[in-house]
């Protein structure tokens, strides 16, 4: 099969970008839509032209890296999948396709598809962890947890950083990035000393990068390849304002 | 064969059991107050890299982390799915850590250091609770306690896992530690860099020369010591289950500095991965281990038979493990599924579009149980495979074809993890480890945050205790040196202006990799590779094309420089394992088997590790051995008829 392309091509951050036509031929329906850029980097390079940057390191819907937004929608039509876990088989011969980086003011453009996401990083540093040094844990099953909220923290815990969140929001905001995280915290016990403060850390930080406010689009948890649920963000909503209140 | 003088592995006096202890307490300690004085380069984020940076920075040396990635998190410890060892005995199943020092060492086909399997099973119980602690959501049971299951044919239930994705939850307490740090700042990350170089001032590790990816600058930084902590090297084969962006860089560099490199050979081929579909393929993807609990593997007993699997009568079906191994069927060790799996696919019986493929079939299963319970089990592996393929496996039998997962070989390590570099240390896959020629399931993870979490911070202190390491900085001239010559290999390699893309070349070896120096091994084949291998060297020094420039991001440079290292990685393998003329763990050389066919070891001339030490370009490495002792573990024949 064939498909036509047009690919946001942006030499640097400051370089203007705009979107430029490919078609990349012979298509085999089992590759993956990663590999089909491949194939046209491939040809690309062949013939003397810079390659189109794009990330990606698992290429099994883990590691959060890839992340394109494909025909305006952030990992692509399907849902509950990532970018580089889309095959070809669910395109027609001929079809266009239109492929654009995550953008948000707090995710900077680095080249082409290449967008910066240290800002969830940042976030993470606020309170994204229980503070328990190395060496000072107690015996693992003296402290029993229902499966039910194993289950639930396990379900926040699932997301792999990725942003799509940010780039469906038409505000984009972080809100289920920042959630999901909070959530798992709040179902483990091991989550309850900090539960005040991490809220309330992580959600400041979250602002000062640039994300915007959460005004209940829901379109980051319909883009979301962990199927998030915004009930994260009811729930982080729920603690901030709590540790406000308890200050 | 002349024997070598072995290295010394600087192993404990004492009984086994007791040697972690004594060495802990014998170790010299850095006094509180100067351990901020010290520097430490952790380069590498995943599992081994990410707690030993946590931890370093919660014992408050200054710490510099490393990773190629734009986050830390992003290591490709986060793709692990089944799950983690530990001899806890929750389950009164008769696990201690002695077992588990016992099975690892059996399951390494008694190649594996003694004293630091023991060391690893010792550990292993802290790491679950320090996970647990840390907020790692693991599965478990009604009561609340801690699930486990039985992994990788072990006979007790030993293995802690949260749901598929083991892996990525650990690495996210790691991550999350390390994170604390870093706004504590004990830790600076510096993230999307690559290493290129290791720095040796007086013949110490000093520091590191890395490519900043984004604006292809170099940058210098010294410390204290350095941790290799960058994972293992299985895309050299190119189509590996590994993480595309895996490489062997940084350790193939420090090699060739003076870090000697153990059992470049010993690499699993993991027997239940999709099989490769065409040419444009870019990676294979895992399915889980477990799958062969209720799958049956087979293949048609005529050759080349094309008709349906469903139209194939039964006794027209092979289900070779289960023929030739009663006692284990299709629960076998991961090597010997996979050699069987080539074997039948080279004979002809091979299925799919390419032959390289058997069945991995759920109907008996289905009948037995029920859909219901087979999807409980397995539903989102057979969405997985559905979504690849576009088979259902519920109707049709799976396809699978073993690949390359993961490398025993790697850095030398003695027993404090130092490699042969004074000051360089090695962590996680990216050392020779603790798993001989073969690696049971479930114990990567455990053997990369044991290093990490509960090994380096005593003896990376004890190492900075007693050398005192003189202060340095990056105006030393072998800064300036190493950058030097990072510099002009970037060069060269920019300068060839060929036609052929990085990519290609990488197919090329992968191609002659997995042929020769794959699940079977031949006198014949590994002389064909050592051949074969240098002359893809030279087609790629001679018409490699990369666009673009070197101070910008540049992918295509990235690739090259790792592809550069692999094609001489590549030959390396080649050469160990022509060398071992014995077959044992992952290592099958054919002209080594028993009468039945089975791996042969040979203890009396291999009982030992290769330590491949570099001695210039374009120079023949010279072997060197660790001789290995078993008082506890004694070799016996792995049986599994
Ligand atoms: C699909 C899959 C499933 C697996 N499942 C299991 C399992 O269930 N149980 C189990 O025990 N094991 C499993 N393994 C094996 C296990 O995941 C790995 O062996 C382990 O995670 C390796 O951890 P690590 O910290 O050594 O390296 P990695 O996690 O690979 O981390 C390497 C780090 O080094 C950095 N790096 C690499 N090169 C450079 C460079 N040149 N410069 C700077 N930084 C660099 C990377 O950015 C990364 O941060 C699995 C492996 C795979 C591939
Ligand atoms: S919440 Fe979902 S979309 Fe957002 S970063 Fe996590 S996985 Fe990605
Ligand atoms: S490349 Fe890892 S999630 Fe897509």
């Amino acid at each position: 099969m064939k498909v036509n392309l047009k690919i946001w091509r942006q030499a640097g951050p400051d370089a203007p970008g705009k979107l430029v036509d490919y078609s990349v031929e012979n298509i085999d329906p089992s590759q993956s839509f990663l590999e089909m850029l491949d194939t046209l980097n491939e040809q690309l390079v062949k013939s003397g032209q810079e390659p189109v940057a794009f990330e990606s390191d698992c290429r099994e819907g883990i590691c959060g890296n890839c992340g394109l937004v494909i025909n305006g929608v952030a990992h692509g039509a399907k849902g509950g999948c990532t970018t580089c876990e889309i095959r070809m088989r669910q395109y027609n011969d001929g079809d266009t396709i239109t492929v654009e980086p995550f953008r948000a003011r707090a995710f900077p453009l680095i080249k082409d598809l290449v967008v910066n996401r240290t800002a969830f990083d940042r976030i993470m540093s606020k309170g994204g962890y229980v503070a328990m040094n190395a060496g000072s844990a107690q015996d693992a099953n003296l402290q029993p947890i229902h499966q039910d909220l194993a289950e639930a923290a396990m379900d926040a815990a699932s997301c792999i950083g990725c942003g799509a969140c940010v780039a469906a929001c038409p505000n984009a905001s972080a809100s289920l990035f920042v959630g999901a995280k909070v959530s798992q915290y709040t179902w483990l016990p091991q989550g309850q000393v900090e539960r005040s403060t991490r809220a309330l850390k992580m959600v400041k930080q979250m602002d000062s990068e640039g994300f915007g406010d959460c005004s209940n689009h829901a379109e980051c948890e319909a883009v979301c390849p962990k199927e998030i649920s915004i009930a994260n963000i009811s729930r982080m909503r729920r603690e901030f304002s709590k540790a406000l209140f308890a200050r | 064969m002349i024997k070598k003088p072995t290295l010394d592995a600087k192993i404990p006096e004492g009984p086994i059991g007791e040697k972690w202890t004594n060495h802990k307490f014998n170790m010299k300690l850095v006094n509180p107050a100067n351990k901020r004085k010290h520097e430490v380069i952790v380069v590498g984020s995943g599992l081994a890299g990410a707690s030993a940076a946590a931890s370093l920075g919660e014992l408050g040396y200054k710490v510099k982390c490393f990773c190629i990635q734009d986050s830390p998190r992003r290591a490709h410890s986060v793709a692990a799915q089944g799950g983690i060892n530990a001899a806890k005995n929750y389950q009164n199943d008769g696990d201690s850590v002695y077992r588990l020092f016992y099975d690892t060492v059996k399951g390494g086909d008694f190649r594996a250091r003694e004293a630091n399997v023991h060391r690893l099973a010792e550990v292993s119980n802290s790491i679950i609770d320090q996970c647990v602690a840390q907020g790692v959501p693991f599965a478990r049971e009604y009561g609340g306690t801690l699930s486990n299951r039985s992994f990788g044919g072990a006979q007790v239930s030993r293995t802690f896992y949260a749901r598929g994705q083991t892996g990525q939850q650990l690495l996210l307490g790691a991550y999350g530690a390390l994170m604390r740090q870093v706004d504590a700042g004990s830790v600076e990350m510096f993230t999307r860099r690559e290493m290129l170089d290791v720095v040796v001032v007086d013949g110490k590790a000093r520091g590191i020369i890395v490519r900043n990816l984004v604006s292809g600058e170099l940058e210098e930084y010294a410390a204290d010591a350095v941790l290799l902590c960058t994972g293992g090297y299985s895309t050299v084969f190119y189509l590996s289950t590994n993480a595309v962006n895996c490489n062997a860089t940084a350790a193939w560099r420090c090699y060739k500095k003076g870090a000697h490199f153990a059992n470049p050979c010993f690499t699993q081929i993991h027997p239940t991965c999709i099989p490769r579909f065409g040419e444009t393929q870019s990676k294979l993807t895992l399915m889980s281990e477990s799958l062969r609990n209720d799958g049956r593997v087979w293949v048609p007993k005529k050759k080349e038979d094309d008709r349906k699997p469903i139209d194939i009568p039964e006794a027209e079906r092979d289900y070779y493990l289960e023929t030739k191994y009663p006692a284990f069927g299709n629960l076998v060790p991961r090597d010997i599924a996979s050699r069987n799996a080539e074997e039948v696919c080279v004979q002809g019986r091979g299925v799919g579009p390419t032959g390289y493929a058997v069945y991995l079939d759920f109907a008996d299963a289905i009948n037995r149980l029920g859909k219901d319970v087979i999807a409980a089990r397995y539903g989102n592996l057979f969405a997985m495979y559905h979504e690849i393929t576009g088979d259902d496996p519920y109707e049709t039998p799976m396809m699978i074809y073993p690949a390359p997962h993961y490398t025993m070989g790697g850095l030398w390590v003695d027993y404090n993890l130092m490699t042969t570099i004074e000051g360089l240390f090695a962590l996680g896959e990216a050392n020779f480890s603790d798993h001989g020629a073969n690696r049971l399931g479930a114990s990567a993870l455990m053997q990369g945050l044991a290093d990490g979490y509960f090994v380096i911070p005593y003896t990376l202190g004890n190492y900075l205790a007693t050398e005192k390491p003189a202060p340095v900085n990056t105006n030393a001239p072998e800064f300036a040196e190493a950058r030097k010559q990072v510099s002009q290999g970037i060069k060269d390699l920019m300068n060839i202006n060929g036609k052929t893309t990085a990519d290609e070349i990488h197919r090329q070896l992968g191609d002659v990799m997995i042929e020769y120096v794959g699940m079977s091994r031949s006198e014949e084949g590994l002389k064909k590779a050592l051949k074969k291998i240098p002359e893809i060297r030279k087609k790629f020094y001679e018409d490699l094309c990369i666009p673009g420039n070197t101070k910008d991001y540049n992918k295509e440079l990235e690739k090259a420089a790792r592809v550069a290292d692999f094609l001489e990685l590549g030959e390396l393998m080649a050469r160990d394992a022509l060398e071992r003329k014995e077959s044992c763990g992952g290592h099958y050389r054919v002209e080594s088997q028993d009468e039945e066919g089975e791996a042969k070891r040979d203890d009396e001339n291999f009982c030992h590790g290769a330590v491949w030490k570099f001695k210039g370009e374009g120079k023949v490495p010279e072997r060197l051995i660790e001789e290995l002792h078993y008082e506890h573990v004694i070799p016996s024949n792995r049986s599994y008829k």
